[in-house]
């Protein structure tokens, strides 16, 4: 019952979030610009409430952007036009992918190196382990006093058993 | 070295983490650095609030001043506004952008309140806000006297943000137009 309940309301929490996340809506002269504005609301980071992107938030900044972008859209400016007016007035921050630069280097490439750095470490600790101990190594040589213990302790468990 | 070096990895691995963590508690991700730091104040005529005229850039431009954004919906401007009153009284030029606001109600604010503004520019449409890089009201700007941005203030400005942050840069823009 409990069980049930529960994803009953898990269920009504996921359609809530469908609900809110509708907001206002513009009428596109043509249906590829609708495409190009869902793409780029959603690429386009809202400034106020800043792990939201423009589509989701309801913050009056956002909804101003949104405006705007489809004004700008129905005036035919293209996307690098969009992105570089709005990051004219908000800073590479206003965008989910920044543009490579000195600034944003380090986002751009720490996971590359982190990646490199994983693959060295895991390169290196595989070798180790198979120097220290190699399967395919040949056993070593017994000399000929210990084949002898060898062979004592083999009669010896015959015996026993 | 090898084994034992090994040992303090881990260690090593938790005391960066921390570092981080560390310093990522004094930082405030809120605080953005404005776009348009040192690019000139964006050009716009829009009207003078309780004025029947147009205001625009060359109205400002001339010497440095603070462009205060604010509105009657923003409680934080009301926190603000006796400080800003102050400043006025010491005799730094206040110019105010009443952003998406009621002309009649920022009249009444006015009236009720005090106006340390020498004028009121109205955005009623968020258009000079948006040409600013405003995200929330208020904000404070320092403009300097050939009409570039120094400054940007997200928040209320009170006496300890005059005293380390805001004053120093318009003491310092301020004599060097002097010397000019």
């Amino acid at each position: 019952m409990s069980v049930l309940r529960c994803a009953l309301v898990f269920a009504l929490v996921l359609v809530a979030g469908q609900v809110l996340a509708v907001i206002e809506t513009y009428e596109f002269s043509n249906p590829e610009l609708e495409l190009r504005y869902r793409q780029l609301s959603a690429e386009l980071r809202c400034p106020k409430c800043q792990n939201q992107n423009i589509a989701d938030s309801n913050a009056p900044i956002a909804q101003d952007l949104r405006k705007l972008l489809y004004q700008q859209l129905e005036q035919g400016s293209s996307d690098g036009e969009i992105l570089d007016y709005m990051v004219a007035r908000y800073g590479e921050f206003v965008r989910y992918r920044p543009r490579f630069s000195g600034a944003t280097a380090i986002l751009w490439l720490t996971p590359v190196l982190l990646l490199l750095a994983g693959l060295v470490v895991a390169f290196l600790t595989l070798r180790s382990r198979r120097g220290s101990v190699d399967p395919t190594a040949a056993a070593p040589e017994l000399s000929a006093d210990e084949q002898q213990q060898l062979q004592a302790l083999l009669d010896k468990t015959e015996k026993d058993s | 070295m090898g084994p034992r070096f090994k040992l303090f990895v881990p260690l090593i691995l938790f005391v960066v983490l921390a570092l981080f963590l560390l310093r990522g508690l004094e930082l405030d991700p809120r605080e953005m650095p404005s776009a348009l730091i040192d690019n000139p104040l964006p050009e716009f005529t829009l009207p003078s609030l309780g004025q029947d005229r147009l205001i625009s850039r060359q109205d400002v431009v001339g010497r440095v001043v603070l462009l205060n954004v604010w509105a009657t919906w923003c409680v934080s401007c009301r926190v603000e506004h006796p400080y800003l009153h102050r400043l006025a009284e010491r005799g730094v030029p206040i110019y105010g952008v009443n952003y998406k606001d009621d002309d009649a109600d920022a009249l009444r604010w006015l009236d009720e309140l005090g106006n340390p503004y020498v004028a009121n520019i109205v955005d009623r449409e968020g258009t000079l806000g948006l040409d600013l890089g405003v995200y929330g009201a208020p904000e404070t700007y320092l403009v300097d006297a050939a009409g570039v941005i120094r400054y940007r203030h997200v928040g209320v400005v009170d006496e300890r943000i005059w005293q380390t942050v805001l004053q120093p840069l318009y003491v310092e823009l301020t004599d060097g137009a002097v010397n000019q």
